[in-house]
């Protein structure tokens, strides 16, 4: 290798960079064979568990594929258009689950994305105590689902609950049922949803905040604006991609919701709170039609990523 | 500088949120450690009025809800699968990062792009995978599955593209094998980043519902989350058994976040791709 850099032509500066160029070249050249050792493990996990259950998942969807029986059966598309045949026994939960989904997306996501942003407005700056109040915040986001389920459906106990108990205190009604009727059933998805997760978002907008340079804000000042108007002319152009990326993965977020339901309203009243994600399972793991949940898994995997690259389309565009 | 006038509202509604947020907490803790005499009392409490542990003895000497073998089984997943992501994900983001061979871009692509699939697409057929290789009502069907998702692999990977490549042509020029720049040199400094990917590594797994609710049945098998889900039927509404096993199910991760603050917050931000 040092015989082509050629010393005595290139002295000084031009040698070491050609030493440099050769250097890196060479440390890319390792053999593949070591690359391919470094990957082998992560592959190997990767191609078993993500990569086949991928194309696995299509597969299953295109045949009569109960798990407990051998003759699996190739039935095509079929799984899917029995669920849009409305005499079909999968079309119900199926078209239930989403519309149950749909429910709680376009009523929990504008809350999650509006209180984010007003704690992290809030939380915006240097001053004492900030970090206290962020960590506050955040904190519920590290509790597992279960704990937030089981601890929501306490505070909304009708009868021994503490919510209805301190309505009641204020001299309000004190027996809203908000676990087992519409539409008290959806607030209290969504409220456990709000304070379990707000604080996800105030940290992904906090960082986005900090973005903004300070002279907009002093310029801003200096020509009158208060703080509301601050927070319209600068503080909301300045947080554009951040608000995209925050509004798509809270869309998703909110979409793949199982727990809360599962735990808190256990899909009622009647299976009003049934989301897509609950009907998927109960199908395909404890009624082990596998075939008819995969393509709902599908269809629902479908729509998400649409709304994944109608994202990544925004942010391109507002990019360029 | 720029919020000085209105500080002291600020502080004010910012307060009043922080004790709406703590509150369901606090009240978790106290009812748990509550006695069935206060608890069938209407008047509630913000203290217990004589604090026992009543309630934990109760969950804890249950054969049926074996919460201590619960907490076991969830801290050894959850550990277990934090060294085997690290593992791995070090390794293959270190590969795709800083080293040149045929097919990279493509496996590079294909690992990132499946950052985009939702997890309910791979809950069935790994399903089968894990009902076929004989792994269900097992500890390992809850620690390898969940180690192969792309997460770590990107989050290390953004890593090591960050870090200067002197250190490392420093280190070749000196005779230094891949392997060893890789253990001696990239490793040590990445430990700010390694640690950030262990605590949330660490998060997720224990906090995974969907999964092992299906995939674990036998009560001295379950992990705490499923394990806590089946609390409500054996206690029906005994909540301050209920509440027992929620504080035991948090305390640790709500300690191990007072303690590690900075780096989950700043990790979760900077990488802002998890959930």
């Amino acid at each position: 290798m040092a015989g082509t850099l050629a010393p005595d032509r290139a002295p000084g500066r031009r040698a070491s960079k050609q030493v440099k160029a050769a250097v890196e070249e060479e440390s890319l050249r390792t053999p593949a064979l070591t690359a391919y050792l470094f990957l082998l493990p992560y592959l190997a996990l990767f191609a078993v568990f993500v990569l086949a259950p991928v194309l696995w998942g299509i597969w299953i969807s295109l045949h009569e594929w109960d798990f407990l029986l051998p003759g699996k059966p190739f039935v095509g598309l079929g799984n899917y258009t029995d669920l849009f045949d409305p005499s079909s026994t999968t079309s119900e939960p199926f078209l239930n689950g989403m519309k149950a989904t749909l429910i709680f997306v376009v009523l929990s996501v504008p809350l999650l994305v509006a209180l984010g942003l007003l704690l992290a407005v809030g939380l915006q700056g240097r001053y004492r105590g900030r970090n206290v109040f962020r960590a506050l915040f955040f904190a519920p986001y590290v509790l597992g689902v279960a704990v937030v389920g089981l601890l929501w459906r306490y505070l909304l106990d009708p009868n021994v609950g503490v919510v209805n108990h301190f309505l009641g205190a204020l001299g309000l009604q004190a027996d809203y049922p908000w676990t087992t009727q519409l539409p008290w059933a959806w607030a209290s998805l969504v409220i456990p949803t709000l304070w379990w997760t707000v604080g996800y978002n105030t940290v992904i907008f906090l960082a986005g905040l900090q973005d903004i340079p300070d002279e907009l804000y002093e310029a801003a000042a200096i020509d009158g604006a208060g703080r509301w108007h601050q927070f319209l002319a600068v503080t909301l152009p300045g947080l554009r991609h951040v608000m995209v990326f925050v509004i798509t993965i809270t869309i998703l977020a909110s979409a793949n919701v199982f727990g809360q339901p599962y735990i808190i309203t256990q899909g009622q009243p009647g299976e009003e709170t049934r989301t897509a994600i609950m009907e998927i399972t109960e199908l395909g793991l404890q009624q082990f039609d596998m075939g008819s949940a995969s393509a709902m898994s599908t269809i629902l995997t479908v729509v998400l990523l649409t709304v994944t690259a109608l994202s990544f389309l925004l942010f391109g565009r507002r990019r360029a | 500088m720029r919020h000085i006038g209105s500080r002291t509202g600020t502080y004010l509604w910012l307060s009043l949120l922080g004790i709406l947020f703590a509150a369901p907490l606090a009240w978790m803790i106290s009812t748990s450690l509550k006695s069935p005499d206060e608890m069938a009392n209407p008047d509630l409490n913000l203290l217990p009025r004589e604090p026992t542990l009543e309630s934990y003895d109760k969950i804890l000497g249950q054969t049926q809800t074996p919460v201590f073998q619960w907490f076991v089984n969830s801290l050894l997943a959850a550990t277990l699968q934090t060294v085997l992501i690290l593992v791995t994900a070090s390794m293959a983001a270190y590969a795709l990062a800083r080293m040149q061979f045929p097919g990279r871009r493509l496996m590079t692509a294909l690992v990132l792009a499946t950052l985009f699939v939702p997890p309910i697409s791979l809950v069935i057929p790994n399903y089968v995978i894990v009902a076929g290789l004989g792994w269900l009502d097992s500890l390992t069907a809850v620690v390898v599955p969940g180690a192969a998702g792309a997460f770590g692999v990107f989050f290390l990977r953004q890593f090591f593209l960050s870090l200067p490549k002197e250190l490392e042509e420093a280190a070749i020029i000196d005779g230094a094998g891949r392997f060893r720049v890789f253990w001696q040199v990239i490793l040590p400094l990445s430990k700010p980043a390694l640690a950030t990917l262990a605590l949330l590594s660490f998060l997720t797994n224990w906090n995974d519902f969907l999964w092992p609710l299906y995939v674990l049945f036998s009560p001295e098998r379950l992990t705490l989350q499923p394990g806590l889900a089946t609390l409500q039927s054996a206690y029906q509404t005994d909540y301050a058994a209920m509440m027992a096993g929620g504080v035991i199910a948090s305390v640790p991760v709500l300690l191990l976040f007072l303690a590690t603050q900075r780096f989950v917050v700043e990790g979760v931000s900077r990488s802002g791709l998890k959930g």
